[in-house]
């Protein structure tokens, strides 16, 4: 029973993992059709900007209010990167999908090679505050606080998402834009404001990931984001492009059965069933689980 | 993708063709030039020529010659890979599956069963095609974006069942050195190097013959076809999915075939191959070369394995370092140098290398006219 209750939680943290990078993802395809292989570059630029900013920010620290001041810079770093990456590289190649796609392959090839040229290769141990090092007792079994910590983060940034889709007119926008891009476009309403604003949310999605993934790994390093990545692609795919509420059951599910899996068969068997997943569910219904009937 | 493009793989059947009623001596000497290219880089080991600055040895070194051959591999897996998403617009992010199911392939039947190598290579090239039609045939049940992720997940199931070193049979992160004992003695040694050069050579010629006869057949025009409209072949009552499996098939037993060359080149397996950068590689190379064009995916695996094997050194070079901290880090990257030029690439250079010709003809005509206008 304790096993179960830490196998859940540890699995659920690791979904909320994968749910932080796997929204905005989901959101940027929805909406703009791009696969943007540049978005764990956000994550690491996320990581390491809370990294540096732990050590180097006045006011801010490994511990504490100036942990959380710390995670603001972080995340505030990424959602800059993720702007001007849309505004600069994204934006001139306008509904031209495939280059929009080669591009963000380029800027992921250059992007990790330069955290890498400014921080080496080699993974630098995270500042993370005292208590996320601790276990709290949760029906008899120790779970570490950072898993804890992540799985509160995405359900407020989940909430966050929802709220902002369902009640604010941008939100309103975003919607019908992942319905229909055309229809939206025809109403006068520019879709590419909602899309800097998407690959916003995005970005700030994925450098929180980054920020609190590295408190969870406890270190951090310049292919993180990129490992991450493939899951987070693959908990889009099960989920149903574009579908918000889809990459968090499909995040779920995949973080679930990974650390099942991986825990009462042998290491990495859990990562092969989280494919097999994905092929059944794509042999069953190909439009994911919370997707589109019709897909691109 | 853009209509140059098409227009380019719509002429490679003519260009081979008997030459036609009154064609200049150019015109009539051009289909045999990949001939005399051919000839020539078959020959080139025999030259002892130092370029200082390109090659760090003579021409018929070991570390030059063994250099080119993992530059002509490339060629051919990217003309392999062109075959996808150049010539059927299928973007495929797992590649490197295929490719490095041919390396470990080769790698395990030789060192661990024991096998001599041609039976290796044998079993490794079926397998490697089964693999390809089996994953092929799931994948292919999606389009566009979601085939680029669903091909990413298969070849990640690859990279971990390598790094993880299931059944001790992939040596995990270490990789596998290859066991040279059974190997034909032609292919083994420093001195032999000039070998396994040709048999590079024979690789990227095979490949080319290989996907230029597809394309220049009825099957590659239904492939162009499903590049620039899949609905319309559907009309004309041709099942886009079974020729789309074709091409997927092919295109990864091609990439198992180069893997057994690349395998015998390194002498070995290194879990790196099975990384989904590799595809991404391929995908930076056929880019920059010139996708569906003929001869611009293999410009462009060379040209980029080449870049990336020699911006390591310029990285570590006296030059570089030089410069100050903030330029000469970033700088001896190579992935950070090919990735920008990738993305300088996409937006000025939409066809690659290969249009680099034509789109420099305007300004050639320009020159010509305005040294013209004095008399």
């Amino acid at each position: 029973m304790n096993t179960v209750v830490l196998l859940t939680l540890t699995g659920l943290g690791l979904a909320a993992l994968y749910f932080l990078v796997a929204s905005g993802l989901s959101l940027v395809f929805g909406l703009a059709d791009v696969l943007n292989f540049a978005h764990g570059l956000f994550l690491g630029v996320g990581a390491y900007a809370t990294w540096w900013a732990a050590g180097n920010l006045p006011g801010a620290g490994p511990d504490g209010f100036g942990f959380v001041v710390a995670v603001a810079f972080g995340v505030l770093a990424g959602t800059l990167v993720a702007v001007l990456v849309e505004l600069v590289l994204i934006r001139p190649l306008y509904s031209r999908t495939i280059e929009q796609v080669l591009v963000t392959v380029g800027l992921s090839l250059a992007g990790v090679a330069l955290l890498q040229a400014v921080w080496g290769a080699d993974p630098r141990p995270f500042p993370r505050p005292e208590w996320t090092r601790q276990v709290t007792p949760v029906l008899g079994a120790k779970v570490p606080n950072a898993g804890l910590l992540l799985i509160v983060a995405a359900a407020l940034v989940l909430a966050a998402i929802l709220a902002f889709l369902r009640f604010t007119r941008y939100g309103l926008v975003i919607r019908a834009g992942v319905e229909n891009r055309e229809m939206v476009t025809a109403l006068g309403i520019d879709v590419r404001k909602a899309f800097t604003l998407v690959f916003a949310i995005g970005g700030a999605a994925a450098a929180l990931a980054g920020a609190l993934g590295g408190v969870y790994f406890g270190s951090v390093s310049p292919g993180q984001g990129g490992s991450l990545l493939i899951f987070a692609f693959i908990v889009v795919v099960i989920g149903g492009m574009g579908s918000v509420v889809g990459s968090a059951y499909a995040a779920v599910a995949v973080g679930l059965l990974q650390q099942f899996v991986n825990y009462y068969g042998t290491s990495g068997l859990g990562d092969v069933c989280v494919v097999a997943l994905l092929a059944v569910v794509l042999l069953l219904r190909p439009q994911g689980i919370a997707g589109k009937v019709a897909v691109a | 993708m853009t209509n140059s493009v098409v227009d380019k793989a719509v002429e490679t059947p003519a260009a081979s063709a008997p030459a036609g009623p009154e064609p200049s001596r150019l015109s009539r000497l051009r289909p045999f030039l990949p001939l005399v290219a051919l000839a020539v880089a078959a020959i080139l080991p025999y030259s002892t020529l130092h370029l200082p600055g390109i090659f760090e040895g003579p021409l018929n070194s070991p570390g030059t010659l063994q250099l080119l051959a993992i530059c002509l591999v490339f060629g051919g897996l990217a003309a392999g890979y062109d075959l996808l998403f150049g010539r059927t617009g299928m973007l495929s992010f797992g590649h490197a599956l295929y490719f490095a199911a041919g390396v470990y392939g080769t790698d395990i039947l030789v060192t661990r069963a024991g096998l001599p190598l041609w039976l290796a290579a044998l079993f490794t090239l079926t397998g490697g095609t089964i693999l390809a039609a089996l994953l092929g045939a799931i994948a292919l049940r999606t389009v566009g974006i979601a085939f680029a992720m669903v091909t990413l997940a298969f070849a990640q199931v690859g990279a971990i069942l390598v790094a993880r070193d299931f059944g001790g049979l992939t040596g995990g992160e270490e990789g596998l050195p290859l066991d040279v004992s059974g190997l034909p003695a032609a292919l083994v040694g420093v001195t032999n190097t000039v070998n396994l050069y040709w048999l590079a050579l024979a690789y990227l010629a095979v490949v080319v013959l290989v996907v230029h006869r597809v394309a220049a057949s009825p099957t590659g025009r239904v492939l162009a076809g499903l590049r620039d409209d899949e609905r319309r072949i559907g009309v004309l009552g041709l099942d886009p999915y079974r020729f789309k499996l074709v091409a997927f098939t092919l295109a990864g037993g091609l990439a198992a075939g180069g893997g057994v060359v690349y395998c015998l080149i390194v002498g070995g397996a290194s879990p790196h191959i099975t990384s989904s950068e590799l595809t991404l590689s391929l995908l930076v190379m056929v880019v920059l070369g010139g996708p569906g064009t003929r001869w611009g995916p293999v410009l462009g695996g060379v040209l980029y394995m080449y870049l990336d094997h020699r911006l390591t050194a310029f990285g570590s070079s006296g030059a570089v370092d030089a410069l100050p901290g903030w330029l000469s880090a970033p700088l001896s990257q190579p992935l950070f140098v090919l990735g920008t030029v990738f993305i300088l690439a996409v937006y000025f250079f939409p066809g690659g290398l290969a249009t680099l010709t034509s789109r420099l003809t305007p300004l050639r005509t320009a020159l010509r006219t305005s040294t013209r206008r004095p008399h």
